[in-house]
């Protein structure tokens, strides 16, 4: 540990150590997945064992692993190791189908809670924070992978999970909160309920710090929360399949994630053509574990669009900077033959200071035809003049047309009528028949 | 002078209006007018009320979008023609009326209204003589 990392050797070595590093572990990452059911059977179909990787390119001739091949195995058709050995599951909440399931061990769970440690000490969390936690615990990741995380790295940790904002702020100040943990939605609703208390978080509360995940949003959502509660907001993505969160996070530069190449070799794709993008360009991030013990992934499909970011990061990191997440494949609507995922909505929403953060998409057939109406919740009332509400709507349409191209229906409503659940916000319903 | 009236963004949501009231009939405030405002899709709740900062206070503790502005109250007598000599004096002098409602009271007939000039409401109350309420005065009628 230095002032600047938690493990400096790691964070910044040379591109070159790094691959060597990746390809070593890869190796042996094939190797141990062949304990599997799944792998074992799959690497004989293809031929395919550690012997067919001797660079780093050659992980192109294994298949990708998908969601599916994860349902279609539940709940232990993918463990590496015998049963024994597993401390830990953690389960989807599978609302589509078969919930997934990801088996951990205990060195597993050390490496987890080493790498969330290093993504809080890395947009400069220490051992003096306190440290609350606003994720549901138990199967979502967000509650236990932050807790050990946050204990490796020192912190008084406090476990207050998800719900009851009043009960959140009164830790928040009774405790000397320093750093918060929430998803986007939530984030905003404590700005509300602070207001509501007749409380200023910049002077009545000592947060400096929010790690923000679990939901994809946008560059102008950070900036809301970060002006609304006087704290400095970091990005932060991890999914359930790779542990949870951790897998990539922003530095201070706030430009950017680093996603750790130590324990995951990224490849982004064409999600049609499966063939990788150029830097820059957007695509379906693929992923394959390099630490894990109990299941490993062998080139896994995450679904989640994103870019590698070009060029070396003045932070001093040498792991690959991915863009924020643009949304996920299974995210985008084809509405009226157009593309549209639902953060280009979220970006026009969240430059009206009128509005509220929560909004539904709803998307259906009326004859013939798809029609799109965006459901936005209003912030406190700043008229009580129709003709300001009517141009506010008329405004708002006319620049979600400029993005999306379709002309949507908008609907202001009631702060707090939209749901929101505990572990991510709805945003989109699709109820065309067709779909 | 001018008195303070919520309004209140409201939703076309059965049981929406009721819930409202509620959470101020609880508390012990009392109505004295209220007046909906709607369109397809939402309305506005105006109300003026015994005690207007408490009830606001309350109202966004319970997460209502709400907000206070002030418009004009002005008592006359309930008779044939007052009402539309009142008026005729604003639109004599050229002001216009956002919008208005009015309720009456022992042969009184309160009328409510937003002007786009409040200066120069003042200036025509003041020169008709009119009978313009105070808070505490709508208060105790």
């Amino acid at each position: 540990m230095t002032e600047k990392y938690w493990e400096e050797e790691i964070e910044t070595m040379s591109r070159a150590d790094l691959e060597k590093l990746q390809l070593e572990r890869l190796k042996k990452t094939v190797a141990h997945a062949s304990n599997s059911p799944f792998y074992k059977k799959l690497f004989a179909e293809k031929g395919l064992s550690a012997d067919s990787i001797k660079t780093l390119d050659d992980l192109k001739k294994f298949p990708f692993t998908t969601k599916e091949d994860l349902r279609n195995n539940y709940p232990f058709g993918l463990a590496a190791v015998p049963m024994e050995d597993i401390v830990r599951l953690h389960s989807s909440s599978g609302t589509t189908g078969n919930p997934t399931v990801v088996l951990h061990t205990k060195n597993d769970l050390d490496a987890w809670a080493n790498q969330v440690a290093r993504c809080m000490y890395m947009v400069g969390v220490r051992k003096s924070d306190v440290f609350q936690n606003t994720s549901g615990y138990g199967m979502f990741t967000g509650g236990l992978g932050y807790q050990y995380g946050a204990e490796l790295l020192g912190c008084l940790t406090v476990p207050a999970a998800a719900g009851n904002s009043k009960r959140q702020i009164k830790f928040i100040r009774d405790f000397g909160t320093t750093v918060l943990h929430t998803i986007p939605s939530y984030a905003t609703r404590l700005a509300e309920v602070f207001q509501e208390e007749g409380l200023d978080p910049r002077k009545d509360s000592k947060l400096k710090i929010m790690c923000v995940g679990a939901e994809p949003h946008s560059e102008e959502q950070r900036k809301r929360i970060e002006e609304l509660l006087g704290l400095k907001a970091y990005n932060c993505f991890g999914m359930s399949e790779m542990n949870g969160p951790g897998v990539a996070f922003e530095c201070q530069e706030q430009n950017g994630l680093h996603i750790w190449e130590d324990m995951v070799i990224v490849e982004i794709i064409n999600p049609e053509t499966l063939e990788p993008v150029k830097d820059g360009e957007v695509g379906e991030m693929v992923l394959t574990t390099l630490r894990r013990e109990a299941m490993p992934l062998i080139r896994y499909r995450t679904r989640d669009l994103t870019s590698f970011m070009p060029g070396e990061c003045p932070c001093g990191r040498t792991h690959r900077r991915i863009s924020r997440i643009k949304g996920r494949s299974d995210d985008m609507m084809i509405v009226k033959g157009v593309n549209i995922f639902p953060i280009q909505i979220e970006r026009i929403l969240m430059n009206f200071k009128e509005l509220g953060m929560n909004y539904l998409i709803t998307i259906d057939t009326v004859g013939n035809n798809d029609e799109m109406l965006v459901e936005v919740e209003l912030g406190d009332l700043h008229t009580d003049d129709f003709t300001k509400l009517q141009s506010l709507t008329k405004e708002i349409t006319r620049q979600l047309k400029d993005e999306i191209l379709l002309t949507p229906k908008v609907k202001l409503v009631e702060k707090g009528s939209l749901p929101v659940s505990e572990g991510k916000a709805v945003r989109v319903k699709d109820l065309r028949k067709n779909h | 002078m001018t008195i303070n009236q919520i309004s209140i963004f409201l939703e076309n949501k059965f049981g929406r209006l009721n819930e409202i009231l509620s959470f101020l009939s609880k508390e012990n405030i009392r109505v004295i007018t209220a007046t909906v405002a709607d369109t397809s899709d939402y309305g506005i709740l105006r109300l003026i009320t015994s005690n207007q900062i408490k009830a606001l206070q309350l109202l966004k503790e319970n997460g209502v979008s709400a907000n206070l502005n002030t418009v004009l109250a002005i008592s006359v007598d309930s008779s044939i023609g007052k009402f539309a000599e009142t008026i005729q004096c604003f639109t004599k002098a050229g002001i216009s009326i956002e919008y208005m409602y009015c309720f009456s009271i022992n042969q009184k007939a309160i009328l409510v209204l937003r002007t786009n000039n409040i200066d120069a409401a003042h200036e025509v109350i003041r020169r008709y003589g009119m009978n313009n309420l105070s808070e505490a005065e709508l208060n105790n009628l």
